[in-house]
C-alpha cells in the first residue's frame, strides 16, 4: 500500500486533500488573475513602458 | 466641474484615437512574462508536480505526525514564504521611504500582496492541521494568535494602500505600516518558545537536530525552495501590474490632454 492510498483511506484524508486543493487552488486563482490583469493593461501601455519586455 | 477619467477609460480612448490624431497607444498586445519569469514558472511548476509525488508518494508517514505530516509539506513552506515577501516588504519600505522610489514602492506592493496570500493559506492549513492532531480548527494559542494578528495586519497594509491618496501620502503611510507590521515577525516566529503553545516547536529550520530525516527532510527542504521559486514567480509578475498601472495613470493623463489639444487643434 503506497502512502498516498494509506493516507486516503483514513478518516483524515479530506483534510490533507483539502490543504493541497485549496493551497494550489488559491495560487493558481492568484496567478490566472494577476497574468489576466497584466495582460489587459499591456495592451493600454506602449511596449517602451515595458521595460522588461 | 472636472471630469474624472479612470486609466481604463484614458486608456481605452487612447487606443481608439480618431483617424488624423497621431494615436499616442497603439493597440499592441502584451504581457507582464519575460525570459526570466517564464523560465521561473516553468522551474515552478515542475518543482510542484515533484512536490506533490514526494508528498503523497514517497514520504512515508510520520512516527509522532502520523499522516498528518502531509500537511507540514504544504503549511511550512508557506509560512516561510510569507516571511521572506513580508520581511522584503518591509526592506522595499525602506527603500521607499529613504529614496522616494516608486520601484521600491511597487515592489513592496508586490511582496505585502504575495506575503498575505501565503500567510492566509498558512494559517488555512494550520487550522486543518489542527482539526487533525488537536481535535480543533482553531485555540487561542499564541503562535496562532500572533500569526493572524499578522495576517490582519498586512490586510490593512493592503487596505491602506487602496484608499485614495497622493502617490507620496499612499508611500509614506503604507511604508509605516509594513515596518511596524514586519516587527510582528519576530514575535510570531518565537512565539512557541516564549510562551507554553501548543504549537510544535521547530521541527527542521534553525535548529542543528532536525527531528525528521530521509524523505521527510528531503520533501520539506523541496516545499520551502519551490515555495520561494513561486512566491518571487508570483511577485514579479504582481510587480509588473503595478508598474503599468502606475504608467497608465501618470502618463496616461498627460497623452490624454495632448490628445484632446490636437482634437482642438484641428479645424472644425
Amino acid at each position: 500500500m503506497t502512502a498516498f492510498t494509506a493516507a486516503i483511506t483514513t478518516d483524515t484524508w479530506w483534510l490533507i486533500i483539502a490543504s493541497w486543493v485549496i493551497t494550489l487552488g488559491a495560487i493558481a486563482f492568484y496567478a490566472v488573475s494577476v497574468l489576466r490583469r497584466g495582460r489587459k493593461l499591456s495592451e493600454q501601455v506602449p511596449p517602451e513602458a515595458r521595460r522588461w519586455m | 466641474m472636472t471630469e474624472v477619467h479612470t486609466s481604463t477609460d484614458v486608456g481605452a480612448a487612447l487606443t481608439e484615437a480618431p483617424s488624423g490624431v497621431p494615436a499616442a497607444r497603439s493597440a499592441s498586445h502584451g504581457s507582464t512574462g519575460s525570459r526570466g519569469t517564464r523560465i521561473l514558472g516553468v522551474i515552478s511548476l515542475i518543482g510542484l508536480a515533484f512536490l506533490v509525488v514526494y508528498a503523497f508518494v514517497v514520504s512515508k508517514a510520520d512516527v509522532e505526525l502520523g499522516e498528518s505530516i502531509r500537511i507540514m509539506y504544504v503549511h511550512v513552506p508557506t509560512v516561510a514564504a510569507a516571511y521572506l515577501m513580508l520581511l522584503s516588504n518591509a526592506a522595499f519600505s525602506v527603500w521607499a521611504l529613504w529614496k522616494r522610489s516608486t520601484f521600491a514602492d511597487l515592489a513592496a506592493h508586490a511582496c505585502a500582496e504575495v506575503g498575505t496570500l501565503m500567510l492566509g493559506l498558512t494559517l488555512i492549513c494550520g487550522a486543518l492541521w489542527g482539526r487533525m492532531t488537536w481535535g480543533a480548527f482553531w485555540v487561542w494559542d499564541a503562535r496562532l494568535t500572533t500569526t493572524a494578528l499578522l495576517f490582519l495586519m498586512y490586510v490593512g497594509y493592503l487596505a491602506v494602500r487602496n484608499l485614495p491618496a497622493s502617490a507620496r501620502s499612499r508611500t509614506v503611510r503604507s511604508g509605516i505600516l509594513g515596518i511596524v507590521s514586519a516587527c510582528l515577525i519576530p514575535v510570531v516566529n518565537r512565539s512557541v518558545e516564549w510562551w507554553s503553545s501548543l504549537h510544535q516547536s521547530r521541527t527542521a529550520l534553525g535548529t542543528l537536530d532536525p527531528s525528521i530525516s530521509g524523505s521527510q527532510y528531503f520533501t520539506l527542504m523541496l516545499g520551502l525552495v519551490v515555495f520561494s521559486v513561486l512566491s518571487v514567480w508570483l511577485v514579479m509578475h504582481r510587480f509588473r501590474l503595478g508598474w503599468l498601472q502606475e504608467q497608465l495613470d501618470t502618463h496616461g493623463v498627460d497623452d490624454a490632454i495632448e490628445l484632446r489639444r490636437a482634437e482642438a487643434a484641428q479645424p472644425s
